[in-house]
């Protein structure tokens, strides 16, 4: 039943990436790109990959096809008519599918258990969990201390990316801004009676739900990623309900800013506590005297960083294309 | 014993009825001539069709976890999907779709 469900998904997902490269419309591409990441979800969750499942449901799906829309507001949105395909491209299009196809006879089958990818160091994380970090979810103590590099990486990849968005799109808007404070044109959705409701009724909900995701990331699926995407989901929908202005107000642009930056803070400082506490950088044991009640609290001041370096840079990013539309 | 036999035939009722008004929904939204009329098709997908489906599986989880969240997805889908299609009707409207009439030739588009 699961593998018909499955082979049901991913026909619909070829079907959606054809009609998004095929569409000239771009606004309808941005849609079938949120499908499509929902039904990869799906696929993810079926494949008991809950944690990734939740981020794209959360990261795809919501937050970039949000940014995208504030994107292609800025764009004309129908696509450029660019060169005609030529024969060329076709020709290498159809030697890599054949290349692909060839070598997925090599592939082992889903879910066996003696696939390369399973023998490596996916055994010992298993069996190691328990007595290192002791956490249920096994993905949260790699993500967070097994492979604390990498994740610090990313966290400041995204730090990065929402740096940049302000250094390159910011300039003019906040002279804009001055300009024109009594705007009445951005109101959001205030003489909408019905969305505007619905939209203050779920918007608490949505940042309680981030919350658990981010406490709760330890236990089950989730943790600062999801969370950060969860609850700037939140306040964008504030955003869009009660106008841009109205959700500026409630965190301001410097609030962002601070969240930004005290998440990443947040990280290295862990990892620093960590070296003056005697041990490696990010090896939390070190920083209790029990080791693994240093790795829990270690664990959980990394993830809330994470959260809010995610949540700062998504909710600036944003503001930042919602200013430029109004500049 | 009957009491499960019951619960069972009760439950799939729900499910085979909202799976029958999910499917009669989907063809509505593909052979309605225009968006209106296409969306009230969606409708009954939307609401009806999800809640029998959704009141069909707590039949079948019982007093659980489980059917306590599938009732908080069913209250979050009556909130949300309503709300969905009022927007999605007034961005037809202010884009300016004219509802069909049918004066304009007689059904059977597309």
């Amino acid at each position: 039943m699961i593998t018909l469900f499955g082979v049901f998904l991913l026909t619909l997902l070829v079907i959606t990436t054809v009609g998004i490269v095929r569409t000239q419309n771009l606004f309808a591409a941005i849609m079938l790109m949120g499908i499509f990441s929902l039904q990869i979800a799906a696929v993810f969750f079926i494949l008991d990959a809950a944690d990734v499942a939740l981020t794209e449901a959360a990261v795809g799906a919501g937050i970039a096809t949000v940014l995208l829309l504030g994107a292609l507001a800025l764009l004309d949105d129908t696509e450029r008519r660019g060169r005609r395909a030529s024969r060329l491209a076709a020709v290498v299009v159809a030697a890599g599918t054949l290349l692909i196809l060839y070598a997925t006879f090599d592939y082992p089958r889903l879910g066996d258990p003696a696939a390369p990818v399973h023998q490596h160091v996916a055994p010992w994380y298993i069996a190691e969990t328990p007595r290192l970090i002791d956490t249920p979810n096994v993905v949260t103590a790699i993500l967070a201390s097994f492979r604390g590099y990498d994740t610090f990486g990313e966290v400041f990849v995204i730090f990065t990316a929402g740096i940049g968005v302000l250094f390159i799109l910011a300039n003019g808007a906040d002279a804009a801004r001055r300009s024109d404070l009594p705007s009445s044109d951005v109101q959001g959705l205030r003489h909408h009676l019905v969305p505007r409701l619905v939209g203050r009724l779920l918007m608490p909900f949505l940042v309680l739900f981030g919350l658990y995701i981010q406490f709760h990331g330890d236990f089950g699926p989730g943790g600062g990623f999801q969370a950060g995407a969860l609850i700037s989901a939140g306040l964008i929908l504030y955003a869009l309900v009660e106008g841009e202005r109205a959700a500026l107000r409630l965190v301001p642009q410097r609030v962002l800013t601070l969240l930004t930056v005290a998440g990443a803070l947040l990280f290295v400082g862990v990892g620093c506590a960590c070296m003056l506490l005697g041990g490696n950088f990010l090896d939390y044991s070190a920083l209790s005297a029990d080791a693994v009640a240093g790795q829990h609290l270690g664990i959980l001041l990394v993830e809330i960083g994470v959260g809010l370096t995610v949540s700062g840079v998504l909710l600036t990013i944003f503001h930042t294309f919602a200013a430029r539309e109004r500049a | 014993m009957i009491g499960s036999l019951i619960l069972d035939i009760l439950s799939w009722a729900l499910l085979i009825g909202g799976g029958a008004l999910v499917f009669i929904g989907g063809v509505g939204a593909l052979r309605m001539p225009d968006v209106y009329t296409r969306m009230h098709a969606a409708s009954i997908t939307d609401t009806l069709g999800t809640i029998c489906v959704l009141l069909g599986i707590i039949l079948q989880a019982g007093l659980s976890f489980a059917a306590i969240k599938l009732a908080a997805i069913m209250i979050f889908l009556l909130l949300t999907t309503p709300t969905a299609a009022y927007a999605l009707a007034n961005a037809a409207r202010l884009a300016g779709v004219v509802p069909v009439r049918r004066a304009a030739g007689e059904g059977d588009s597309s």
